[in-house]
C-alpha cells in the first residue's frame, strides 16, 4: 500500500506550509549591492576589523574569483547572480547596541516569540544561553556573564576577533581553509557574523549553548561563521536552529562551521534547520550551501553532528569529521525531510587518520511530493588508521511516486585492520510490517505511526531535550503517536 | 575515417578499420563513436565513472592497432588456456578475431565472425549492433565503436535451447613483442524463450607484451529468454583488459552472470543491464583476487525501467599487498518502475598492508513501491575464525588460506553445480596456491 493520506498531510504540515512566514520590518544598514573588494572592505570596516582579518578576507575573495561553482551535486537551481545580492545588512539599532534583553528592539523580540523561542523564558526556564543572530549582527547574548565566569567564551565571532585575536587567528580557517570550496571561500570573504565558543581545559560546559539564525532582510545572503574549540578534557553541546520568513526571492546561505577538539574533549553539535523551502512549486526558498567540518585533533576526542533538515529549497551540506587523534570518535546522525520541490544533497565525510578511530553514520531520508534527496557520504581509512572502525546506515523512505531518493556513498580503505560496514535501504512503509501490526490488533493509523516513529528514532534520540520538541514538531509525521 | 586527430592516444596511428564500402549505418556508428572519444579522450579520475581507475598510464605505452595477423602460439589450440569443461562448444578468439567456428551446431544457433557478417550480410547485425549500447557517456566503448574490426556474433533463434555451454576463449597475443590494442565487438541475441550458457575465458598467450583489449559486448534477450554468462578473466600482468557489457532484457528474461577475475594489470568489468520487460531478472555476481601491481575494477549499472523486475548484485574479493580493487555498483529505479526488488552487496577483504579497496554502491530511485538495499563491507580476515581453526591444530598459513578460499567460494557457488563450478573453484585454489608459494618465498 502507499503511504496513507494522513501521513502525506502530516508531511505537508511538517515541511510544506510554512508557518514562520513573516517579514519583520526593520530599517537596515546595507552595503551596496554586489560583490567586489570594496564590499569586503566595507564589511571589514563596519566590523572595525584588524588588518589581518581584512587581508584574509581579500585573499579568500581573490581565490574565489578563480573558482568554479560546483555542479557535481544532484540538485538543480537557476544560476546565482552573485552581483545581485547584498552582502551586509545589520539592524539599524546596531550603533546603540543593546546592553541587555530589555534594550533589544521589541519588534525583534516579538519575531522570536512568534518562532517560539522566547529568550527570557529560555533564560529562566531552560537554562539555555541564546546567542540570537538576526540577519548579520548578534543582538542579544544571554548568560554570557555566567559562562565567562567559568572561563567559557561564547560570543559573536566579530567580538572574538577583537577580544581574542590570538585564538581566532590560530583556529579560524584551520579546519576549513580559505581555499576549501566555492561556497566556503565565498564565506571567508564576506562572512558577517556567527558564534565563537572556547571551552577551557577540563571544563564540562554546564549548559547547552544555542544560536538561532534568522534570515530577514530581502536579498541578503547570510554568511555565518562559527568556530568552536573544546580544549583538553572539556565538553560542550551546541544547538543551532533556523527559521526564516517567507518571501519569493531565493536567498543564498553559505555558512561555515569549524569545530576543534583537543585530547579527551567532546563537542556535540545539533541543528534543526527549517528555513523557508519555497512554495509548493518550488518558487522562492533558501539555498543552503553549508560547509561544516570538525577536526578531532586530540586523542580520545569526539565530535558528534546531529541534524534535522526539513527546510530550504536546496540543501548542500556535508558535516564532516577529520579523525586525527588516536581513539577519536566521529558521529553523524541525520533526519532529512524533503517535500514539494525541495532538493537536498546531504551526507557526511569521515576521514580516519589516527589509530583506533571510530565513526558512526546514521542517515534517515524521507522524500515526498516531487522532492529529490541524495545521501552522499565518504568514509576514508588512511594507511595509518590501524584498527579503525566505521558503521554506516542510510535508509530512505519514499512517500508518493513522484519523488526520488538516492544514495551515493564512497568507501575507501587502505588499511587491512580497518573495518568498514555500510548498509542502505530504500522502501516505502512495508506491507509486511503493517500487516504484522494489524494482525496483532494495532489500528492502521497507529501502526504507520509506529513504523515511521521507528524509522527516525535512532536519530531523534540523539538530540538534546531542548531540540527534541522542535524536531518532533518539524518531523511531524513521526512521533505524535496518532499518525495514520 | 580520415579525420583522426593525431594527438589523441590510441588513434594517433591513424589506422581505421572501416572498409570503404561499409554500409552507411555502420559508418555513422563509427563516426559517432569517434566523435565521443575525441571529445572526451582517455578517461581520467576526474570523470566520475572512472574516479578510482585511471587510464592515463596508457598514454605512455606505444600501442599499435592490432592488425589481425596474430595467431595462437605455435598454431596450437586454446585447450591449455581454456577453462574446462571438455563437452563445451569451443570458440577461440585471438586479439578479438574469430579463429574458427564449431562445426556441430544445433539447429537454430548461428555463430559467426562479426567481420564476416559485416562484409557479407550486414543486415543480420544491423538491427542490434550499436543499438543496445549507449556510448554517449562511455568514451572507451565509443572508441570500440570507431575501431571495431571483429568479434563474436551468437544468434539463437526463438525457442531454441542450447544444451551444451558455448565456451569462448579470448586470447590476447603479441607474438612480435609489439604492444597492441584491439577492440573486439561481440553481439549475443537470444530470441523469445531461447536459452544458452556462455562461458568466457579471457587469457593471455605466454610471454605476451603490453596489450590493451577494449571489448564491447551487446546482449539482447527476448521474452522469457535465459542467458547464463560465466566469465573467467586471468590475463597476463602486461595486459589491460577493459570490458563493457550492455544487456537489454525483455519481459520475463533472465540474465545471470558470474565473473571471476584473477589476473591482469588493469581489468575493468563494466556491465550495464537494462530491465525493459516486467518480470525480467538479473543476477550479477563475481569474485576477484588482486595481487601486487594489479588493479581490478567492477562497475555495474542495473537500470530498472519497468515495474516488477528484480536484480541482485553480489561481489566478493580479496586484495593482497600492492593490489587495488574498485567496486562501483548502481541501481537505478525509474519513475513508475514499481515493485522493483533490487539488491547489492560487496564484501572485500584486505589480506595485507598496502592493499586498497574503493567502493561506491549507489542507489538512484524515483519510484516509491520498491525494495532496494545495498551493503558493503571492507575489513580483514576474521580473527575469531582464524583462532578457531588454529585452536584445532591447523597451522596459521593453512588456516588463512582456508578462510580466504571459503570467503570467495561462497560466491563462486553462483555458478551452476557441475564441472563448470569445479573449474572455477579450481582457478580460485590455484590462485591461492600461487599466493601461498610467493608469500612463503618472500617471508
Amino acid at each position: 500500500m502507499a503511504a496513507t493520506q494522513d501521513t502525506i498531510d502530516r508531511i505537508a504540515e511538517a515541511s510544506g506550509t510554512y508557518k514562520y512566514g513573516f517579514v519583520t520590518d526593520i530599517e537596515s544598514d546595507k552595503a551596496p549591492k554586489g560583490l567586489n573588494e570594496d564590499t569586503i572592505r566595507f564589511i571589514s570596516a563596519k566590523k572595525d576589523e584588524p588588518a589581518w582579518m581584512l587581508d584574509w578576507r581579500l585573499k579568500a575573495y581573490r581565490h574565489w574569483l578563480t573558482m568554479k561553482e560546483p555542479d557535481w551535486q544532484k540538485v538543480g537551481y537557476p544560476p546565482i547572480d552573485y552581483q545581485d545580492a547584498y552582502y551586509y545588512a545589520a539592524p539599524k539599532s546596531k550603533d546603540d547596541a543593546p546592553k541587555s534583553l530589555d534594550e533589544v528592539d521589541p519588534e525583534l523580540l516579538r519575531t522570536y516569540e512568534k518562532l517560539g523561542i522566547p529568550l527570557k523564558e529560555q533564560e529562566m526556564l531552560a537554562g539555555v544561553a541564546v546567542d540570537a543572530v538576526f540577519d548579520s549582527v548578534s543582538v542579544a547574548t544571554t548568560y554570557k556573564k555566567k559562562l565567562e565566569e567559568m572561563g567559557v567564551i561564547f560570543c559573536p565571532i566579530s567580538e572574538a576577533v577583537h577580544r581574542f585575536p590570538e585564538l581566532v587567528q590560530k583556529y579560524l580557517g584551520s579546519v576549513v581553509p580559505y581555499s576549501d570550496n566555492f561556497f566556503a571561500t565565498l564565506n571567508c570573504a564576506v562572512f558577517t557574523d556567527g558564534s565563537f565558543v572556547y571551552v577551557p581545559k577540563g571544563l564540562r560546559c554546564p549548559m547547552e549553548l544555542s544560536t538561532y539564525f534568522r534570515i530577514n532582510e530581502q536579498n541578503t545572503g547570510q554568511f555565518e561563521r562559527t568556530l568552536i574549540i573544546a580544549d583538553e578534557g572539556s565538553y560542550v553541546s551546541y544547538l543551532e536552529g533556523c527559521t526564516a520568513p517567507q518571501r519569493d526571492d531565493n536567498q543564498l546561505h553559505a555558512a561555515v562551521v569549524e569545530l576543534i577538539t583537543m585530547d579527551d574533549a567532546e563537542i556535540k553539535y545539533s541543528t534543526v534547520q527549517n528555513w523557508y523551502p519555497g512554495d509548493s512549486e518550488g518558487k522562492g526558498g533558501i539555498y543552503n550551501f553549508v560547509t561544516k567540518r570538525g577536526a578531532c585533533r586530540g586523542k580520545n576526542s569526539k565530535i558528534s553532528w546531529t541534524q534535522v533538515e526539513t527546510g530550504s529549497a536546496v540543501t548542500w551540506k556535508y558535516p564532516s569529521c577529520i579523525l586525527q587523534g588516536d581513539n577519536s570518535v566521529g558521529e553523524f546522525y541525520s533526519v532529512a525531510i524533503t517535500n514539494n520541490a525541495q532538493q537536498a544533497d546531504t551526507g557526511t565525510k569521515m576521514i580516519h587518520i589516527g589509530k583506533n578511530t571510530r565513526s558512526r553514520i546514521i542517515s534517515k531520508g524521507i522524500s515526498a511530493g516531487r522532492a529529490d534527496q541524495t545521501y552522499r557520504g565518504l568514509v576514508r581509512m588512511l594507511p595509518k588508521a590501524e584498527g579503525a572502525r566505521n558503521h554506516t546506515q542510510c535508509d530512505s523512505l519514499l512517500i508518493g511516486d513522484q519523488c526520488g531518493a538516492h544514495t551515493v556513498p564512497y568507501i575507501e580503505s587502505r588499511n587491512p585492520t580497518a573495518q568498514v560496514e555500510h548498509e542502505a535501504t530504500t522502501s516505502r512503509i512495508s506491507d509486511d510490517q503493517l500487516f504484522y501490526c494489524l494482525q496483532r490488533g494495532i489500528p492502521e493509523e497507529d501502526a504507520v505511526a509506529l513504523i515511521v516513529n521507528g524509522f527516525c528514532k535512532e536519530v531523534l534520540q540523539t538530540l538534546p531535550m531542548e531540540f527534541a520538541v522542535e524536531a518532533q514538531k518539524l518531523v511531524g509525521i513521526s512521533l505524535e503517536g496518532s499518525v495514520g | 575515417m580520415t579525420d583522426l586527430a593525431p594527438t589523441i592516444p590510441l588513434i594517433s596511428d591513424g589506422i581505421a578499420p572501416g572498409a570503404a564500402d561499409e554500409p552507411a549505418w555502420l559508418a555513422d556508428l563509427r563516426r559517432a563513436g569517434l566523435s565521443v572519444y575525441t571529445e572526451r579522450g582517455l578517461p581520467t579520475v576526474k570523470v566520475e565513472a572512472w574516479k578510482y581507475t585511471s587510464l592515463a598510464g596508457l598514454k605512455k605505452i606505444p600501442f599499435v592497432l592490432d592488425d589481425g595477423r596474430a595467431r595462437l602460439p605455435d598454431g596450437g589450440d586454446s585447450d591449455a588456456l581454456a577453462l574446462g569443461p571438455d563437452d563445451a562448444l569451443r570458440v577461440t578468439l585471438v586479439n578479438g578475431r574469430l579463429a574458427g567456428v564449431p562445426a556441430d551446431l544445433p539447429a537454430g544457433v548461428r555463430i559467426a565472425s562479426l567481420a564476416h557478417l559485416l562484409a557479407t550480410e550486414p543486415s543480420v547485425v544491423e538491427p542490434h549492433l550499436g543499438r543496445i549500447a549507449d556510448l554517449a557517456d562511455a568514451p572507451m566503448g565509443a572508441l570500440n565503436a570507431a575501431l571495431m574490426a571483429d568479434g563474436l556474433v551468437v544468434l539463437v533463434a526463438p525457442g531454441t535451447v542450447l544444451e551444451r555451454p558455448l565456451h569462448v576463449v579470448s586470447v590476447s597475443n603479441t607474438p612480435d613483442g609489439q604492444a597492441r590494442h584491439g577492440h573486439p565487438r561481440h553481439l549475443i541475441v537470444l530470441g523469445d524463450g531461447a536459452r544458452a550458457t556462455l562461458v568466457e575465458s579471457r587469457v593471455s598467450a605466454p610471454g605476451a607484451a603490453d596489450s590493451l583489449c577494449n571489448a564491447v559486448t551487446e546482449i539482447a534477450l527476448g521474452r522469457e529468454a535465459r542467458l547464463s554468462h560465466l566469465r573467467h578473466v586471468e590475463r597476463a600482468d602486461t595486459a589491460v583488459d577493459l570490458d563493457l557489457t550492455e544487456a537489454t532484457l525483455g519481459e520475463g528474461a533472465t540474465y545471470d552472470t558470474f565473473t571471476l577475475t584473477l589476473g591482469g594489470r588493469l581489468v575493468r568489468n563494466e556491465a550495464r543491464v537494462r530491465l525493459r520487460g516486467g518480470g525480467a531478472s538479473t543476477a550479477l555476481k563475481g569474485a576477484y583476487g588482486a595481487r601486487a601491481g594489479q588493479h581490478f575494477d567492477t562497475t555495474l549499472v542495473v537500470d530498472h525501467a519497468v515495474p516488477d523486475a528484480t536484480s541482485d548484485q553480489v561481489f566478493k574479493g580479496v586484495v593482497d599487498a600492492g593490489g587495488k580493487a574498485v567496486f562501483q555498483g548502481k541501481i537505478i529505479v525509474r519513475k513508475d518502475a514499481q515493485r522493483t526488488d533490487g539488491n547489492q552487496l560487496h564484501k572485500a577483504m584486505l589480506l595485507a598492508r598496502d592493499a586498497e579497496v574503493y567502493t561506491k554502491p549507489e542507489l538512484e530511485i524515483y519510484a516509491d513501491d520498491v525494495t532496494c538495499s545495498h551493503g558493503a563491507t571492507v575489513g580483514e580476515l576474521d580473527l575469531n575464525q582464524l583462532f578457531y581453526l588454529m585452536a584445532r591444530g591447523i597451522p596459521e598459513a593453512d588456516a588463512r588460506a582456508l578462510l580466504v578460499e571459503a570467503f570467495l567460494d561462497d560466491v563462486v557457488e553462483a555458478v551452476p553445480e557441475g564441472p563448470l563450478r569445479e573449474a572455477f573453484l579450481g582457478r580460485v585454489r590455484a590462485w591461492q596456491a600461487r599466493r601461498h608459494a610467493t608469500t612463503w618465498e618472500t617471508s
